[in-house]
């Protein structure tokens, strides 16, 4: 029986904490380099980590960052403590944010978040609940062959 | 409505530009102020955030702009825009185009980048903002 | 497509200032970007290009440095924030910057770079 390798990373995200997001998806990708993924596996595993980071930084108190990467794909999943979402639906369109002023001045919140993590990714998952928090599951397949089109837009 | 109705620059100078010719010259969609393509800007200005057009002070100022949203059309016709070009083939919506049609302004949208939207109309000559 | 030219001859070429992340003077540039927004830099930029920009605080080389840019540009007179200056310097991705707006710089760099590829637009 062949033996599985799986690297498994954990970080903690600080909610507000602006100046260090974008740190995990870094390391995400320092990995998929060294694993010499293709890249434009790496690519959109990048953006969608990144947007996935961002949006716990920018809406909720603190998350935790699970990935596991083995052979096949690359999962990540976000989990947060915050306000959640209440429609998910909604909050997948195109330009929809509820992003404080703020956030926005410094050219985030522009409602392009979710919609770029669905369209980078081959699985995605996102359950909410109000006053509770977020959870954010992703796949990518690390083989370019297997991208999962029906996702993007 | 008419372009005549428009304010317009009183003397052609050099940097002036109708929308018809950027139209043409940004293979663009014209998508409210059909009636208006004689109407000339006289410079051009290109921004993703609100808070930057606001700051604006001339008149005849064409915006190119990526952030596709109704903000963006209050924002314009607070300053004193009366036409935007909303590049990287972003979706305007019917809310959009309702408002810019009330505040008689004129859409386009292209499908390049905002680089490549400032490149050609540079190129072409259209003045910066000073 | 554009042809590559280096950072240092862009910045000489249109009397650009250097703010920090000399190292990456040498980088090649494909292209240029121009957006304030994060995501719309993340979903659409490439590799290689210099992106043109006012936003100046350090998430813009965390952007810089995910997208594998060449370059980024502060428009309007803008610098940059201290850390993001030197996580430029640590990531050898320079900042530039022109007091120029980024309409004018823009067209000026497509100029540049079309006109060094020798091809239309």
């Amino acid at each position: 029986m062949a033996e599985v390798e799986r690297i498994l990373l954990e970080y903690n995200i600080e909610g507000g904490n602006f100046t260090r997001a974008g740190y995990a998806s870094s390391q995400i990708k320092k990995v998929l380099k060294q694993m010499q993924v293709d890249l434009g596996v790496i690519k959109r595993t990048v953006v969608a980590s990144y947007e996935a980071e961002v949006n716990v930084v920018a809406h909720a108190y603190s998350g935790t960052m699970y990935v596991a990467i083995d052979p096949e794909a690359v999962c990540i999943e976000l989990v947060d403590e915050g306000p959640g979402i209440p429609d998910i639906e909604q909050a997948m369109q195109e330009g929809f944010s509820t992003a404080s002023v703020s956030v926005r001045e410094m050219g985030f919140g522009a409602g392009m978040g979710l919609p770029n993590i669905k369209k980078n990714t081959d699985h995605l998952e996102i359950d909410s609940q109000v006053e509770k928090g977020t959870r954010v599951a992703m796949t990518i397949f690390l083989d370019p062959a297997r991208r999962n089109k029906e996702q993007q837009q | 409505m008419d372009a005549a109705r428009l304010p317009g620059p009183k003397a052609i100078k050099t940097g002036v530009m109708q929308i018809k010719e950027i139209a043409g010259i940004l293979d663009a969609r014209v998508l409210c102020g059909e009636d208006k393509m004689d109407y000339a800007v006289d410079a051009a200005f290109a921004s993703d955030l609100m808070s930057d057009v606001l700051t604006l002070k001339d008149d005849h100022v064409l915006l190119i702009t990526g952030l596709a949203n109704t903000q963006t059309i209050r924002t314009a016709e607070m300053s004193d825009i009366h036409c935007v070009v909303f590049a990287r083939n972003k979706k305007v919506s019917e809310e959009m185009l309702e408002l810019a049609r009330e505040n008689d302004m004129i859409v386009l949208e292209c499908r390049y980048s905002v680089f490549k939207t400032c490149g050609l109309l540079f190129t072409a000559g259209l003045s910066p903002v000073f | 497509m554009m042809d590559t030219m280096k950072v240092s001859e862009l910045t000489e070429k249109l009397d650009l200032k250097v703010y920090s992340g000399r190292k990456g003077l040498s980088r090649d540039i494909t292209g240029g970007y121009v957006s304030d927004l994060l995501s719309d830099v993340m979903g659409n930029a490439d590799a290689g290009e210099v992106w043109l920009t006012l936003q100046t605080h350090k998430n813009i080389m965390a952007i810089a440095s995910l997208k594998d840019l060449a370059a980024i540009l502060l428009v309007g007179g803008n610098k940059p924030d201290e850390d993001t200056a030197r996580q430029s310097d640590l990531e050898e991705i320079p900042i530039l910057g022109t007091s120029l707006p980024a309409f004018e710089v823009a067209g000026k760099v497509y100029d540049l770079l079309k006109n060094d590829a020798g091809i239309q637009g």
